[in-house]
């Protein structure tokens, strides 16, 4: 059974100029311990479409799906009070930007502890205990000591490091990391997907990993889906999807990486696929 | 919003309107800034026609018929709708003669105080430094003063009369749009934009009012509109001290300081002109925050 | 043949002046960095967040002095701390942005953005300035029907494009470019580094890029200097330094990159099924 199934998911938003669809009609599955990459560019809907299977989107946003179930359990029927529960326990998620995503205001291991009390119900000892371990999971060094810290004295790669270990807290079964490298560099950039390899292995969680950067879906993905403009374009394991694109605008986005370039110019995307034809494509 | 329309005599954009009509969306969001703004109209129309208006010259006293009540009261006649104060002046008309000069005092203080602030607020802002930390302790000094005080004292020093309470109220009122001001430059001036006109070889001057003033108003339109009324109490405060207008100009603050002995005998020569201030203020203040709903960035859902 | 750019041994130094409870430091930014660039050639300068990398930009486009060594543009020493900026050097150095949203006045016009360099720097009448802004916002592939509208009415690309030609108005001969491309989508990177290699070739422009992206680098620059801490660890031709990197942080930084192609999938794939 999957973990999180969403089938034929709509979101729409009311703006100054009218509704503006977002999500239009996509339909995905994880697995238990399987990574999935949601890969698109800018305005692909790809964030819009987790932060609505979380219940996490403003309430201007209309979200409807045919189906949006986690372990079986519908997640739009369910009660809010229990949906909350769900969300943050069973499913974590971290966002791009490390420093802004933690309370400016509170000590780490506040923030920690505070996710550890309200899910887990654990005592004072328990907890600071719970998250001196998950620290050293998630490699930040003299654990103990960091707790007292505030996110304005740790660097962007240690404050994702401890957005992690938060989500970790609860033994999550699915993680989703909406473009969780984006704001860091290159360096600190691996040592993260490294560590989120590692802990999903090791926790044989779901991963879903959301990112516009074709580099880190070949060094994490098992399964890749694509989309553009709301709509998911494809559908492919990390290799096939490589080898042998089937969309059209796949296959531009791949040529368009520099480090694929064969001449002196880099194809462009309009050059390489019509529009029209990949959604009318998408939406069948 | 005058750079705009002064660099541009080809309108043929359809941008302006697209920015007007998603103002309009956000405004219009807000019901109180509707009503609010929808008053405001009506006082201004009142104000601009006031002699076509108004029933009796507000300044003639008829002898025969002091204080006579409301013309739903017993005793009331149809020809003073709201009454007559303590020597014989129609209640109606002195209210919506009194329009214009509330409406005349906000416009003054708030673009004197408005100009001034944002002069000196922009210079603070954009060299920092001595001039800034000179400028901001002479306006913590000025706000340090209770307002009204203050204004009162300056009022005392120039003399009373309408025109020197209004210059007294915009300088209490400029260290807001100093401050406000001055905290708008300092973001603005680290943005990129502002380092490509420098780039582009921008000198002081223009930058200061060309590339970054324009991009501060918004906070500077939402805090005038409020100390637009503001001043108007202010105004009527001084009034009712006797520092302000003088009898008989039918201003709301004076008329309320005329009317105070009649308090327990006449009832609407108080409560009208208090009620009049009232409404103004309240009806100003709910279209200023319709303003900072429409114009401030940090609000938008888009 | 003289060097369109060259920095001898650039030094840069930030006060923070000390307060209550802490000593005043000094922080350097720069430590010495030297290096040249030929006419119609690309600088690369490679580096990760708080290398100095955007610290040298700075003082490449004159906005900020150095506080030690030389910089020679064009042949000509420069020095804006103790002389100022003449009109004339102001219009040989121009910078684009790497946040296309930040860098456009959101309440100006695309025509007087484009305009507003000539303005101040040319006498040129209204009628030529808005013909030679027309001609430059074609260039960088926008149309006329833009010309009256305002930044926000545009996607980050065109932003970018019209961050460039603002920059070429002036007609400079040499471009900062810092990060261009790194907060643009995959598709719209394409093709403003495709712009970028155009009219590099149309007007023999010099470039310094700026970027953190490896990959881009390896397109389009003809020298590579790689920056760590304040100090250029590795500086060379672009085939020798990826070919042959010499310093440690360089092959850390190659190894950290991310690989996208299908060999490296299987690697992957193959060390996991292990596993």
């Amino acid at each position: 059974m999957a973990l999180l199934e969403i089938e034929n998911l709509v979101v729409e938003f009311q703006t100054a100029t009218g509704p503006f669809r977002a999500v239009d009609g996509v339909s995905l599955k994880v697995h238990e311990s399987e990574v999935l990459a949601i890969v698109g560019e800018s305005g692909s809907g790809k964030s819009v479409s987790m932060l609505a299977a979380m219940g996490l989107l403003p309430w201007t946003a209309k979200v409807t799906a045919d189906k949006l179930a986690f372990n079986g359990r519908d997640l739009l029927k369910m009660p809010s009070a229990e949906r909350r529960k769900i969300v943050g326990k069973d499913i974590a998620m971290i966002f791009q930007e490390p420093i802004a995503s933690l309370n400016p205001c509170f000590t780490v291991g506040f923030q920690i502890e505070e996710v550890l009390r309200f899910h887990m119900g654990l005592d004072r000892a328990a907890r600071r205990k719970r998250a001196i371990e998950l620290f050293e999971a998630v490699g930040i060094p003299d654990p103990a000591e960091r707790l007292g810290h505030y996110p304005h004295q740790m660097s962007g790669g240690q404050c994702q490091r401890v957005m992690i270990a938060i989500a970790l807290a609860c033994n999550p079964k699915l993680l989703i990391a909406d473009e969780p490298t984006t704001a860091l560099d290159v360096t600190i950039q691996k040592q993260i997907l490294d560590l989120l390899m590692k802990l999903q292995q090791e926790y044989r969680m779901g991963l879903i990993m959301i990112t516009h950067n074709m580099g880190v879906v070949a060094e994490t993905a098992d399964r890749v889906v694509v989309q553009y403009k709301g709509r998911k374009i494809e559908e492919a394991d990390v290799l096939s999807l490589f080898e042998a694109p089937k969309s059209n605008y796949t296959r531009a986005l791949l040529a368009a990486l520099p480090e694929n370039a064969t001449g002196d110019r880099l194809p462009t995307i309009s050059e390489l696929f019509n529009e029209q034809q990949t959604l009318e494509g998408a939406a069948r | 919003m005058t750079e705009v329309t002064a660099t541009s005599p080809i309108s043929t954009d359809p941008s302006r309107r697209a920015r007007l009509a998603e103002f309009w969306y956000y405004f219009s969001e807000n019901r109180g800034a509707v009503i609010g703004l929808v008053f405001f109209l009506f006082l201004v129309v009142l104000a601009l026609c006031a002699p076509l208006i108004a029933p009796h010259d507000p300044t003639i006293q008829y002898r025969e018929s002091v204080l006579l009540p409301p013309f739903w009261q017993d005793g009331g006649r149809a020809e003073f709708l709201l009454g007559t104060d303590a020597v014989g002046r129609d209640m109606l008309s002195r209210l919506i003669y009194g329009t214009r000069f509330s409406l005349f005092v906000g416009v003054i203080v708030t673009t004197l105080s408005l100009s001034g602030g944002i002069l000196v607020g922009v210079i603070a802002g954009y060299f920092r430094g001595w001039v800034d930390t000179v400028i901001m302790r002479i306006m913590d000094i000025i706000l340090a003063f209770p307002s009204l005080l203050l204004a009162l004292v300056l009022v005392a020093v120039l003399g009373p009369g309408l025109t020197n309470a209004m210059i007294a109220i915009a300088l209490v009122f400029q260290p807001h749009f100093v401050r406000l001001t001055r905290a708008a430059v300092m973001t603005e001036k680290t943005r990129d934009y502002v380092v490509a006109a420098k780039v582009a070889g921008a000198g002081h001057l223009r930058l200061m009012f060309r590339t970054i003033l324009p991009n501060c108003m918004a906070p500077l339109i939402v805090q005038a509109t409020l100390s637009f009324s503001s001043a108007i109490l202010d105004a009527a405060a001084l009034g009712f001290l006797g520092m302000g207008a003088q009898p008989p100009t039918p201003e709301w603050g004076t008329m309320l300081a005329e009317a105070r002995e009649f308090i327990l005998r006449a009832w609407w020569v108080v409560t009208l002109p208090g009620l009049a201030i009232l409404v103004t203020v309240l009806a100003i203040n709910l279209m200023g925050d319709g303003l900072r709903d429409a114009l401030d960035p940090k609000l938008k859902r888009s | 043949m003289t060097h369109v750019l060259e920095a001898r041994n650039l030094v840069r130094d930030y006060h923070i002046p000390g307060s209550l409870f802490r000593k005043a430091r000094t922080v350097h930014a720069l430590k010495g960095v030297s290096f040249t660039v030929d006419e119609g050639k690309t600088l690369a300068i490679v580096g990760e967040s708080g290398c100095g990398k955007s610290t040298l930009g700075r003082i490449i486009t004159l906005i900020d002095p150095a506080t030690a060594g030389e910089l020679l543009i064009d042949g000509k020493k420069v020095d804006i701390a103790s002389e100022g900026l003449t009109s004339e050097m102001r219009r040989k150095v121009q910078i684009v942005f790497q946040n296309p949203y930040g860098s456009l006045n959101p309440r100006q016009k695309i025509g007087d953005i484009l305009a507003e360099p000539l303005v101040i720097n040319t006498k040129i009448p209204a009628g030529e300035r808005r013909d030679r802004a027309m001609t430059m916002l074609k260039k960088v592939g926008l149309e006329e029907k833009h010309y009256n509208r305002y930044p926000h009415m545009f996607s980050g690309g065109q932003r970018q494009r019209i961050a460039i030609a603002r920059a070429l108005m002036l007609n400079p001969k040499l471009l900062v470019l810092d990060e261009p491309v790194s907060a643009l989508d995959l598709s719209v990177q394409a093709q403003v580094l495709n712009l970028l290699a155009d009219l590099q070739d149309e007007f023999k422009l010099t470039y310094v890029f700026i970027s953190h992206d490896l990959s881009v680098v390896r397109y389009i620059a003809d020298d590579v200097m790689v920056m760590y801490y304040g100090e250029a660890v590795e500086y060379g031709s672009r085939d020798e330094v990826f070919s042959n990197p010499q310093h440690s942080y360089t092959k850390t930084l190659f190894a950290a990159t991310p690989r996208a192609d299908v060999a490296s999938i299987k690697a992957r794939l193959a060390r996991k099924n292990a596993a």
